[in-house]
């Protein structure tokens, strides 16, 4: 080679780092919503809901305790620590395999406070109905939601109901709150994150996703999956019982276990790895997955969460998980590292390595 | 899976990378293109570039359906949808790419009725369930997808459902793979052949680009081996002074590819003059529209469609990106006037286009993330 | 572009001569296979999906062929890896 080539080389070396630092700066800038309207996309729990919520609702509310994003708030009352969550559920079809709206709005809220550590106690319910809507599928879902609240202990004590037109909803909403109380000496959140604990999964990914994609009809496929809608509070009980260095806890509910995985390295600017041929996936899931062309790492579970836990741990955690029903197929999927941090990084069965992003919006099937 | 997970074999891929390794001349550089997007997504999700020598590098070509639609194509489409009493229907791909106003999700928000297909078929079922709307369907892709939309006129037409059209965008790769060929500023060494597009017109077409461009083609299937294969069968030509078209993909393509196939685009449609890519300009010969006997079904025969004309940016430069004489950070308009969320040209517009790729991680090399990511 | 996935062919639709149901790893659909020709087309053969039509039918002869290919590099290699590590020329 000669000498002006590596003066050419240079040149470029120092350019591209140029465009590289400048891409940084933008990235580090705070989202702002360009929208004109509000697309699905905004409810998808990607890049746009992040911007939603950082360049709109946060500029709005902004104080320390919502500035931590968390699924719930943890709030000093009376000398007391109470975790507070508020969800909304707007899944069609209504009824799908393996639950319905109404154990999936309890189970949901249920796991929002279980995740903040807490014991669940009370629930708020509120009804927005659509004009027409039967009462017999309104029975239905409260008996689900009655059934659903009974087996976690918790009680739905407060409520709401509207109805609107006919065609100003699609059936029935529901929107919760729920209460519960930590009892527990654990701080979780994102600031605990350090590198070298371990990742955990609780059990297969995907399910609930993949239900109501092929429950909508549309896609024409048939398959034997079910959603995974289930309250986690025993399962995490029993995780939290057996091990104290617990740091974080989250559940893998819209965007699924990569967009839970990207928030957490966002915020405890770490970097996160993960190991493609550990993370649990049903063969059917992986197949409906496979033939609509998504990433089951994106897609979301209603009854599965992500533990970060201290290393020394990860068997242990394990383990407990594994001796519970809902936790049977839990494992390590990787582990949390100092670079590079904000990212996530995969290492593929196939033995190759590539960076997992947050999406934009849904993963939508696709045919190239 | 079949026919999918033997093709997935880290052991089996580690050899083949030694012999990918030990084929590569010292001090020479290898540059392929995988022609297909399907390729690119393969390459991208199994993380295969860690496999390759650091002087093999693969450049993204132009077939990604979604990527090279113009601007306008997208506006008239969006200006169909606006019609009183019309569906349009496309597949998801198709959801998110930016026209010179919104994608479809946002004239889905602003009040059209857009609605997301697995296939052809659904949108004729859509039309057969609403007897009373038109249904249009937004046929984009290659070779691969055209029959399929063919079919679905052809059944429209044999059950006489006249609310059903179809926009026709469908583009063959040939024309496209000659522009690039006779850029004089071209540096590529071979081509990695887009399997299923070969699953329809065989392998045969492509003996021009061996002939009368002296560049080794290679037809891949769409596993990770399938591809390191079709990089180590260029690499053999290329040390052992041959310039062939071969064939990965026997298990799928036939050297003839798909006669039935063939003919169904043969009956119901017909090239264009000319049509429009996105950061490759206008290339004769390179799409197809519905012949007039099907005007019936022909959405541009249908509607009014404006015709809207979105020229590319001047400073956008995807076309010499593709042809791999740029690198992403290279182009005027990279990470200034062109990032992920306004992009400008058509290598931004999927997350597995180049510049989007590069913008994106751009700044964690390879290497580093190989690191990073070490056991 | 264009997503193909391998499926099994599980049952061919009577009455309808240009419909099969599919399985993917458990996952059934109904699918087109007017783009094949239908005297070739039985239970048990594998096709390959493309937006709701089997593009090609898969050739088992010709897919055993390339793994065996694939396999003969690998162990090949592995081969005259232990045979550079056994050779001893000092």
């Amino acid at each position: 080679m000669t000498l002006e080539h590596e003066v050419d080389r240079a040149g470029d070396a120092t350019r591209e780092r140029r465009v590289l630092e400048r891409i940084e700066q933008l990235r580090q800038r705070k989202p702002k919503v360009r929208d004109e309207r509000i697309t699905l996309a905004h409810g998808a729990g990607g890049k746009a809901t992040h911007a939603l919520v950082e360049g709109l609702f946060l500029e709005a509310f902004s104080n320390p305790i919502l500035d931590e994003l968390d699924d719930g708030a943890v709030v000093s009352v009376a000398g007391g620590r109470l975790a507070f969550t508020t969800d909304s559920f707007v899944v069609s079809p209504l009824f799908f395999p393996g639950g319905d709206i109404g154990d999936l709005a309890v189970n949901g809220t249920i796991n929002d406070l279980v995740v903040s550590g807490a014991r669940p106690l009370y629930l708020s319910a509120g009804f927005i109905l659509e004009e027409g809507f039967s009462v017999a599928d309104l029975r239905r879902i409260t008996a689900s939601m009655a059934a659903a609240a009974t087996r976690a202990g918790v009680h739905v004590v407060t409520g709401d109901t509207k109805v609107v037109q006919r065609g100003r909803a699609d059936g029935c909403y529901i929107t919760t709150a729920g209460i519960g109380v930590l009892e527990r000496p654990v701080t979780l959140g994102t600031g605990q994150v350090r590198p070298g604990d371990a990742v955990i999964v609780s059990g297969p990914i995907g399910d609930h996703g993949v239900t109501i994609m092929i429950a909508r009809g549309e896609l024409d496929i048939e398959a034997d999956i079910t959603s995974d809608t289930a309250a986690l509070h025993g399962v995490v009980g029993a995780l939290l019982d057996a091990v104290s260095a617990v740091h974080l806890l989250r559940d893998a509910t819209r965007g699924g276990v990569a967009t839970v995985l990207n928030e957490v390295a966002r915020a405890a600017r770490v970097g996160v790895v993960i190991d493609e041929t550990a993370i649990p996936v049903r063969p059917a899931v992986h197949g409906a997955c496979e033939l609509l062309g998504i990433d089951p790492l994106y897609v979301a579970c209603e009854g599965r969460f992500i533990a970060v836990v201290d290393g020394a741990y990860a068997d242990a955690a394990v383990a407990a998980l594994r001796a519970h029903p809902l936790g049977e197929q839990a494992a390590v999927i990787g582990h949390v590292t100092d670079d590079p941090p904000g990212l996530v990084l995969l290492r593929t069965a196939f033995g190759g390595t590539r960076v997992v992003d947050t999406l934009v919006g849904d993963p939508l099937p696709r045919i190239c | 899976m079949r026919f999918v997970n033997e093709y997935r074999d880290a052991a089996t891929a580690r050899a083949l990378a030694a012999r990918i390794a030990a084929l590569c001349e010292p001090g020479r550089r290898y540059t392929f293109m995988e022609v297909c997007g399907g390729h690119t997504h393969t390459i991208y999700k199994h993380g295969l570039e860690d496999y390759l020598p650091e002087t093999v590098s693969l450049v993204h070509g132009p077939g990604c359906p979604v990527c090279v639609i113009p601007m306008g194509r997208v506006d008239d489409a969006i200006a169909i949808a606006e019609q009183p009493g019309v569906i349009m229907t496309s597949f998801g791909d198709m959801m998110r790419v930016p026209g010179g106003r919104g994608s479809f999700l946002d004239a889905k928000a602003a009040g059209a009725d857009i609605r997301m297909v697995y296939s052809p078929l659904d949108a004729l079922r859509i039309a057969r369930d609403n007897p009373d709307r038109q249904v249009v369907f937004m046929a984009i892709g290659f070779e691969t997808t055209a029959p399929s939309t063919a079919m679905t006129v052809l059944r429209a037409a044999r059950e006489g459902i006249d609310n059903f059209s179809v926009f026709c965008n469908h583009v063959m790769i040939l024309p496209a793979i000659k522009a690039i060929l006779d850029s004089p500023d071209l540096r590529l060494d071979g081509f990695i052949g887009p399997g299923h597009v070969s699953a329809v017109i065989g392998c045969r077409p492509y003996e021009f680009i061996a002939r009368d461009y002296g560049k080794p083609v290679v037809c891949a299937g769409f596993e990770p081996l399938d591809i390191l294969r079709s990089v180590h069968m260029l690499l053999s030509q290329l040390a052992e002074g041959r310039c062939e078209v071969e064939n990965q993909y026997t298990r799928v393509v036939p050297w003839d590819g798909n006669p039935r196939a063939l003919e169904a685009i043969n009956r119901v449609m017909h090239l264009r003059p000319y049509f429009e890519w996105r950061g490759l300009g206008f290339i004769s010969h390179s799409a197809l529209r519905l012949r007039e006997e099907y005007a019936a079904y022909d959405a541009e025969q249908r509607f009014e469609v404006p015709g809207v004309r979105v020229a590319d940016p001047k400073a956008c430069q995807c076309g010499e990106v593709l042809k791999g004489v740029l690198k992403p950070w290279e182009c005027k308009v990279f990470g200034t006037a062109c990032t992920p969320e306004t992009p400008i040209g058509t290598c931004m517009v999927s997350s597995e286009g180049a510049c989007a790729a590069y913008y994106n991680f751009g700044r964690f090399t390879r290497r580093r993330v190989m690191e990073a990511t070490r056991v | 572009m264009c997503l193909g996935i391998p499926g099994e062919i599980v049952d061919l639709h009577a009455g309808r001569d240009d419909l099969a149901t599919v399985d993917v790893a458990g996952v059934r659909r109904a699918v087109n296979i007017g783009l094949l020709d239908k005297d070739e087309v039985r239970v048990g053969d594998w096709v390959l999906i493309h937006v709701g039509f089997a593009l090609s039918k898969i050739d088992e002869a010709e897919a055993a062929a390339t793994l065996e290919m694939l396999n003969g590099l690998g162990e090949a290699y592995t081969d005259e890896l232990r045979a550079l590590a056994e050779s001893d020329i000092t």
